[in-house]
């Protein structure tokens, strides 16, 4: 590894984390203006981070050092899922450390502190986000890992930048089977990211919120730290996405500055993309209601399942 | 999957869409939406013949697609459209299990119509026999759409569905059935449908629903 990989390394992850916060306010934005209404500027998301790190830090009485330590966890981890996903280059040093597998790990450790930081506080809200949390995880996980083992099926490896330069580096064939896993992964990150078939991000009505419930305890700096943490997961997912189904356009090591110049603007090209598809899509879908949420995890599920055995019959 | 040509990729997606509509229907309550897959179906069926013809260039396939095109694409589902609104019946009931369930049963079935097509697909000759699993599993499927509805109208699309994934599975390994074989499945297939009509007609006026429960119990026992 020389020193130029580890300065497109830093730069990546400054990038992630900078970027994480405005792709949320594009889809916000692009949400707005399909309801018809005045949307708020793309930097509104930075300036509430903004008003909260500026606040004092309020903690309950019997908040344990695990309720202060579980912002910086989450963040952190999701800090190190962008250094992981190829979003820019492949052979970055982060990149080649770990696999697929490993960043399925990483998402569930982050989901772990959330919920054990939800339920400490011991108010009633908490733990009741942090079930419901917990039951779309384990529901979202096992699709999202046969998602995972298909692309790795095709491409004969479970690292994930060798993932993005085979199916790049292929001249145009139809994959069935990879369409089916699209669809199922779009599915699973709309389930993650807590959007809205699932749970509605703008709501705060006590008893339909999920993601919501599990952050009401946490005020100011910690506050601050969890949202960001979200929008980064938001960008997490958006990144394996595009590494899985769309890698075109992404830099390989012998490329240097331009393919890395280039790869940062298909990078935002797809992130515009996906922002204003999944603002429209859930524009146009109601919410289901909790007790559905199984159906809809178990349809992604077999949708990643059907283009499992599609590939091992077709080859395709 | 670089070596395979282009029309073949082509047939293999679809075969992939056939596999995925049968999945679709299974889940599906409302019995307006369950006819309209039939058809889509259909129409992919007829596509995948189409193309297959002009493939191997056997001139009798062409004819069955246009059979197709006509029976399973605009006929049957014309005349199931006609007898929904005359008979009103827009729901299904809840079916007998819950959907997840029967996805996750599906699934299964789906595995083992892949491992039993296996040895056939390795002694078929053809370019498409790797679908020849697909079928299979087209035909299986529709056969627990069928166990799992109370309806009799849902039954009804379940066993069409059913035809189409015996004519896939002809198609994908051996090129289709004789023509003679072909039009006596088309014939038998509309006039089933017809006498079906019929019936649904007079099972409704006997128990003044077309819940296939009511056959279950004797009249004695009343």
């Amino acid at each position: 590894m020389t020193l130029s990989a580890f300065a497109y390394q830093l730069l990546e992850i400054i990038l992630g984390v900078i970027t994480a916060p405005v792709l949320l306010g594009w889809v916000n934005q692009c949400r707005a203006w399909l309801q018809n209404r005045s949307a708020p500027s793309l930097w509104q998301p930075y300036r509430s981070l903004h008003k909260l790190f500026y606040k004092q830090a309020v903690l309950a009485e019997n908040a344990s050092p695990l309720f202060r330590v579980a912002p910086y966890v989450v963040f952190g981890t999701m800090v190190l899922v962008v250094a992981i996903v190829p979003s820019l280059e492949t052979r970055l040093p982060f990149t080649v450390a770990a696999d697929a597998i490993a960043l399925v790990g990483l998402l569930a450790t982050a989901r772990v502190f959330l919920s054990l930081a939800a339920m400490d506080i011991g108010a009633a809200f908490g733990t009741l986000g942090a079930r419901r949390e917990m039951m779309i995880g384990f529901l979202a996980e096992p699709a999202l890992l046969m998602v995972l083992f298909v692309a790795a099926m095709i491409s004969q490896t479970t690292s994930l930048p060798l993932i993005a330069e085979r199916l790049s580096s292929e001249s145009l064939a139809l994959y069935p089977s990879l369409a089916f896993t699209a669809v199922a992964f779009a599915m699973v990150l709309l389930a993650e990211n807590a959007r809205i078939p699932i749970d509605n991000p703008a709501t705060h009505l006590e008893l339909t919120m999920i993601h919501e419930a599990t952050l009401l305890e946490y005020s100011a700096r910690h506050l601050a730290l969890m949202e960001w943490a979200a929008s980064l997961k938001l960008y997490n997912y958006v990144c394996i996405g595009i590494t899985l189904f769309l890698p075109f356009g992404v830099a390989t090591q012998s490329q240097g500055t331009t393919g890395l110049a280039l790869a940062i603007v298909a990078l935002a090209l797809k992130l515009l993309v996906a922002g204003s598809s999944l603002a429209l899509f859930e524009t146009v879908s109601a919410k289901l209601r909790i007790f559905r949420a199984p159906e809809f995890l178990a349809t992604a599920f077999l949708l990643a399942v059907l283009g499992m055995l599609v590939h091992l019959l077709l080859g395709a | 999957m670089n070596g395979i040509p282009f029309d073949l990729q082509i047939l293999n997606v679809l075969a992939a869409l056939f596999l995925l509509l049968s999945f679709s229907m299974l889940a599906q309550r409302r019995i307006v939406t369950l006819v309209n897959l039939l058809a889509i179906q259909g129409l992919i069926l007829f596509i995948a013949t189409v193309l297959l013809a002009w493939r191997t260039g056997e001139t009798h396939l062409y004819l069955s697609a246009a059979l197709t095109l006509g029976l399973k694409v605009i006929g049957l589902p014309w005349l199931l459209h006609q007898l929904i609104r005359k008979l009103d019946v827009y729901w299904d009931t809840e079916p007998l299990i819950n959907p997840s369930a029967t996805m996750l049963i599906g699934l299964l079935i789906v595995i083992f119509a892949f491992g039993l097509a296996q040895p056939i697909s390795a002694l078929a000759s053809t370019a498409t026999r790797n679908t020849l699993g697909i079928a299979i599993a087209v035909i299986l499927l529709a056969f627990l759409t069928m166990i799992t509805r109370r309806k009799a109208m849902s039954q009804v699309v379940g066993f069409l569905s059913m035809e189409n994934g015996l004519f896939f599975g002809a198609m994908s390994a051996t090129y289709g059935m004789p023509m003679v074989v072909e039009l006596g499945v088309a014939l038998d297939v509309l006039v089933a449908m017809l006498v079906l009509g019929v019936f649904f007609f007079q099972i409704r006026e006997q128990f003044d629903s077309l819940d296939l429960r009511h056959f279950e119990t004797l009249k004695e026992d009343e």
